[in-house]
């Protein structure tokens, strides 16, 4: 390992280490523009320069690797003079437009500025100015701020997977671009606004609203997908602003998608605020006692096998818990989290997890996709695919409809008996599934939500049985899930129990008028003209599908709105938490059920969420173990029938709109119509 | 004077074919075989013997240069690539050895791939050079036709390949890693050093990039020997040069020399003296538009070879040799040329891409004496705060011109922002 001197500190460091890490290791921090830990190195904006001991120039620290017996230093005459000229440079052809500018208060150039700086310009030639660019409805560029660090073509290039950001020009009329003005089509192009220092790529749908000094910070879990993206929001008064990435390298590392991040106007649009019941065939404001006496009125006498429930896919684990509690008090067993009716085996932890985890992806060697596609069902694992892919030596292949995933993937088919035939070694994809050492294999929902799903997630998991995906320490069988609540509702159990119907069993019932009344939970995504002539409680904070069918409309809490807990699909719960209130008369919706109960006379034992937390715990064992894995013992799951020899379709039509807040949102609607075509792309009018 | 035995480019004019036939006759190919006999190590040995160092400006040792190249390889195969993106103003003597003598570029690929187990040698020339890589691609041809490329070579039992791409027209390619990007369909830019191209270069396989020349002389060092070439010119700046005078002189002309032949010596007997005589020259830039230039009482005196020239200052680059008479504005020259290198700076890195745009408009000003007396300071220090902060040499390239107007002529500039003080008061 070799040996350095960094301003008179020794230090052994890995080798290819470069210099400014190992500065980073002795806790000297070197000013960069460029330089991105999870990017490629570019070297080009100088600013990292330090002094090697017998080198006839100032040397890049970020590209050099470290080498035996290096003297550096750091706080030299020299590279104090090399980093003043650099940021000299960075300055004369930038607008130092900072008071409207929207990275003002959190931009690397004026934070470095204070340290580089000098007090006024040297510069007195015209400055440059560039055009602005389209890049599409989410990413607002200033051209002129432009730096040229290239993160943000190094980010679409590398991580996203779409080399459509790219510079034209040389020299000082270098520019960034999608070349002919379109849009970007990545699910992941809002990390770019992070990744820019300056204020060239902010967010298009932020601007000009708020400063950042202005905003309160929580940290968050995100719930537009199973993921479980560590988020922070950021609020002002009772607003959501914005929503931007937390680290955790066992996640999402610090990407999110552009759901995550850009849905939040959704957040204040088609919001239920007070309590509805309907009256004379129309839904009418109404006031909590009003509502739960409805409620009452209606289930008086009512038996619990007449009563089901059905949870979402963006609810809190505390309120699944609480609502099949009241369910169980009921009398009720018709309870289920499946909205898509996935027939995954609620008894079979390892038949339903992420098992091989989503760091773990980058041990894989090889990947089977059965009915999934990453990139729109969980954009930001699908670039951790990608990152095991650049990697080199990973083979994937996909069974399932065809798609553009950023990796290479062999398109195997979209024949569902593919499997039993890979299961078999009758396939060349199981060869080289048996000679990896990390064979993975990701069935999504577009298989599993199937009539036949029974038959194809046993079938799955005996592929990998018999393609030795399963290993001392080491769980390649993998499902990818959509929704958010999934994996925590059925930790809790939120399916029927004995002799209860599932989704397909309670909307069958309330068709035939078997169930009298339904319980949803969010639940917007099943049909509900099935629901015949039910009397539905509508729980939840949007005027979707759910509430619009409703006969009693409770207003809930949105994810920002509220304090709750939400399992990842690798079984990781994560604390979501409040950000700010829950607008007009709508509550946090355990508590919500909590009185419920109390006015049904079913009063559940739960004061606090500290109480209902320690239930959770109780009930599964990853509630007591939050941000850690709980893994899951091997076993085949329940199921059986015959795979049908129909093509898989789609889970996911529609990325941008996949749930209540996501439609409500402008920008995702703008986002949706862009990616449908029906849009016309917005030029500047430099697009030729 | 160099004597006319000891003359590598014999057709350095084009008095004769450029043709397989005619080459052979003035001695290319002759027993190449017979060298690539003796072995790798020899030729390299024989190169390094011959103190010959890269003819493209820099100066490294090219016998050291090729024994960085993989003895054995890792499974990798390893490139020559020749560097013929010949663009350094003032200089045009690659151009002239492709047109008139491009077989011995040809045989010099084979022995010096050969030597660093190459297996194919890539020519990346200037696009512009349109008919002189018509001329190349022909050459090689016959060379293939001959057997003397391809598989069995010269039927020493190696293979070998030699091809042409055609550049685009962009100075920085001219740059070694910046022309492997080109030559691999990317946008010319330098790459970061390391990995340098010996470990890393084109398509990430060892790669070793040369100028033409450094190529070209190799056959006729190891026909001829390492210690004829060393016997050559001075210690440490051996051999012959091909020297590019143009300017104010009387006879333009390329032409071979020994190394450490006098810059004076050098105009008067091969380009006809400087136009109105030694005594009206102003300054010299001696190789190519990227070294500092150096005044008359320098050219007096100096010797043209990489110590010499840098010892003033200065540097033999290409041996480009620009001539400046008395007539010249030499502030306009030098903004000319800042403006070129704003042009032709890439914009990868900051200071380079910043710096050349405001060096070359402080110039612009600086020619009209549009400019306060505290700005010629200013524009030094901008010099170097690009000089040596930069990924390539683009930068150096760009800030030493101004340096050596700076250095030798500030009275000048001083005189030019007095005379036009008043008409800026008014």
């Amino acid at each position: 390992m070799p040996k350095l001197t960094i301003d008179g500190k020794e230090i052994t460091v890995e080798p290819g280490t470069t210099v400014l890490q190992a500065c980073e290791q002795l806790g000297i921090e070197i000013p960069r523009f460029c330089y991105h830990e999870r990017l490629s190195i570019a070297g080009n904006c100088r600013m990292c320069l330090v002094e090697q001991e017998k080198a006839p120039k100032p040397i890049a620290s970020c590209a050099m690797p470290v080498m035996d017996n290096m003297v550096i230093h750091t706080d030299t005459p020299l590279v104090k003079k090399a980093c003043e000229g650099v940021m000299e440079f960075l300055l004369i052809n930038h607008p130092l437009d900072c008071p409207i500018c929207d990275q003002g208060g959190e931009c690397d150039l004026q934070d470095q500025a204070m340290g580089y700086g000098r007090g006024s310009s040297r510069f007195h030639e015209n400055k440059r100015a560039v055009k602005d660019k389209y890049i599409g409805p989410l990413v607002k560029t200033i051209m002129t701020r432009c730096i040229h660090c290239t993160r943000c073509i190094r980010f679409s290039t590398e991580v996203a997977g779409v080399e459509e950001l790219g510079a034209v020009g040389r020299g000082e009329d270098m520019q960034i671009t999608t070349y002919l003005e379109k849009a970007m089509t990545s699910e992941m192009q809002g990390n770019v606004i992070d990744l820019c220092p300056v204020g060239a790529l902010t967010s298009k749908p932020y601007a000009f609203s708020a400063r950042p000094w202005e905003l309160r910070k929580t940290e968050s879990v995100d719930v537009m997908d199973a993921l479980g993206s560590n988020v922070r929001i950021d609020a002002r008064g009772t607003e959501v602003m914005r929503v931007l990435p937390r680290t955790n390298d066992d996640v999402n590392e610090e990407w999110i998608s552009d759901k995550t991040r850009f849905a939040c106007d959704g957040l204040k649009r088609q919001r239920l605020d007070t309590p509805y019941v309907r009256r004379d065939g129309k839904l009418k404001p109404a006031s909590w006692a009003e509502a739960f006496d409805a409620i009452a009125a209606r289930l008086n006498g009512v038996a619990g096998a007449k009563i089901a429930a059905i949870a979402g896919d963006l609810c809190d684990a505390e309120s699944m818990l609480l609502l099949k509690e009241l369910m169980a008090s009921l009398g009720s067993a018709n309870i289920d989290c499946r909205q898509d009716g996935a027939r995954l085996d609620p008894k079979n932890r390892a038949g339903w997890l992420f098992n091989s985890t989503i760091a773990g992806i980058e041990q894989a060697d090889a990947l089977l996709l059965v009915g999934c596609n990453p990139r729109k069902e969980a954009a930001v694992l699908n670039a951790r695919i990608r990152k095991r892919y650049l990697a080199g030596g990973f083979k994937a292949a996909s069974i399932g409809p065809k798609a553009d995933l950023t990796f290479a993937c062999e398109d195997l088919g979209n024949d569902p008996k593919l499997i039993e035939q890979i299961a078999a070694g009758a396939h060349p994809f199981a060869e080289i599934l048996k000679a990896a050492k990390r064979p993975m294999v990701i069935v999504g929902m577009a298989a599993l939500a199937r009539a036949d799903g029974a038959a194809l997630l046993p079938a799955v998991q005996k592929l990998a049985e018999a393609c030795n995906l399963i290993q001392e320490g080491w769980n390649g069988f993998n499902v990818l899930h959509n929704a958010a609540a999934r994996v925590g509702g059925l930790e809790i159990g939120f399916v029927p129990g004995e002799g209860g119907r599932d989704v397909a069993g309670i909307l069958d019932g309330a068709a035939k008028g078997q169930i009298e009344v339904v319980y949803l939970l969010g639940a917007d995504e099943i049909d509900t003209n099935r629901l015949g002539k039910a009397f539905v409680i509508y729980q939840g904070h949007h005027g979707d599908r759910g509430a619009h069918r409703a006969d009693v409309i409770l207003p809930g809490a949105a994810y920002t709105e509220k304090d709750g807990t939400y399992v990842n699909l690798e079984g990781r719960a994560q604390r979501g938490r409040r950000a700010v209130l829950p607008p007009g008369d709508a509550r946090e919706d355990w508590t919500i059920l909590r009185a419920l109960s109390e006015r049904l006379g079913k009063t559940l034992p739960y004061n606090t969420i500290g109480a209902v937390r320690e239930k959770l715990a109780a009930v599964a064992p990853c509630f007591a173990r939050v941000d850690r894995l709980v893994s899951a013992s091997w076993a085949v799951s329940a199921g059986g029938g015959a795979i049908e020899a129909a093509p898989f379709q789609p889970a996911v039509a529609d990325f941008y709109l996949t749930n209540p807040v996501a439609r409500a949102s402008r920008t995702m609607a703008e986002c949706s119509a862009l990616a449908a075509g029906r849009m016309p792309e917005k030029g500047t009018g430099t697009h030729g | 004077m160099l004597k006319d035995q000891d003359r590598i480019f014999t057709n350095l004019y084009g008095f004769d074919d450029w043709r397989l036939e005619a080459a052979r006759r003035r001695g290319d190919w002759d027993g190449t075989k017979a060298i690539m006999e003796k072995g790798q190590d020899w030729i390299i040995d024989e190169m390094k013997a011959s103190g010959l160092r890269g003819r493209g400006g820099a100066g490294f040792p090219t016998g050291v240069k090729w024994s960085f190249m993989p003895k054995k390889s890792d499974g990798r195969p390893s490139y020559l690539v020749v560097n013929a993106d010949e663009g350094e103003p003032g200089t045009c003597k690659d151009r002239d050895m492709m047109r008139h003598d491009p077989h011995k570029l040809v045989e010099g690929c084979l022995l010096a791939g050969f030597a660093m187990r190459a297996v194919a040698a890539y020519i990346y020339i200037r696009g512009e050079f349109h008919r002189e890589g018509n001329i190349l691609e022909a050459a090689i041809q016959e060379a293939y036709d001959a057997g003397l490329l391809g598989r069995n070579a010269c039927g020493s039992g190696y293979d070998f390949d030699v091809f042409v791409h055609r550049g685009a027209g962009a100075y920085i390619c001219g740059e070694e890693t910046a022309l492997i990007e080109s030559l691999e369909g990317k946008k010319g830019q330098p790459r970061l050093k390391p990995p340098f191209p010996a470990n890393m270069g084109v398509w990430g396989c060892p790669t070793t990039v040369n100028n033409v020349e450094s190529i070209a002389v190799a056959p006729t060092i190891l026909r001829r020997g390492g210690a004829w070439f060393a016997a050559l010119g001075r210690p440490n700046n051996t051999g012959t040069k091909v020297f590019c005078i143009s300017g104010h002189v009387n006879k333009p002309c390329n032409v071979e020399e020994e190394m450490g032949v006098s810059l004076k010596e050098l105009i008067e007997k091969h380009a006809g003296g400087v136009r109105g005589g030694w005594d009206n020259l102003l300054a010299i830039i001696p190789g190519g538009s990227s070294v500092p230039m150096i005044p008359k009482s320098i050219c007096d005196t100096v010797l043209m070879d990489f110590d010499s020239l840098r010892a003033v200052k200065s540097g033999l680059g290409t041996a480009a040799v620009i001539v400046m008479d008395k007539s010249t504005d030499l502030v306009k020259a030098i903004a000319r040329l800042s403006e070129f290198y704003k042009h032709e700076s890439c914009g990868q890195c900051t200071p380079c891409r910043e710096g050349t745009g405001w060096m070359w408009r402080v110039m612009e000003r600086l020619v009209r004496g549009d400019a306060e007396p505290a700005e010629i300071d200013l524009l030094l220090e901008v010099t170097t705060q690009v000089d040596g902060h930069t990924i390539c040499a683009l930068g150096d390239a760009a800030a030493w011109p101004i340096q050596g107007l700076i250095r030798h002529f500030r009275p000048e500039l001083e005189r030019r922002i007095a005379a036009a003080k008043p008409s800026r008061a008014a």
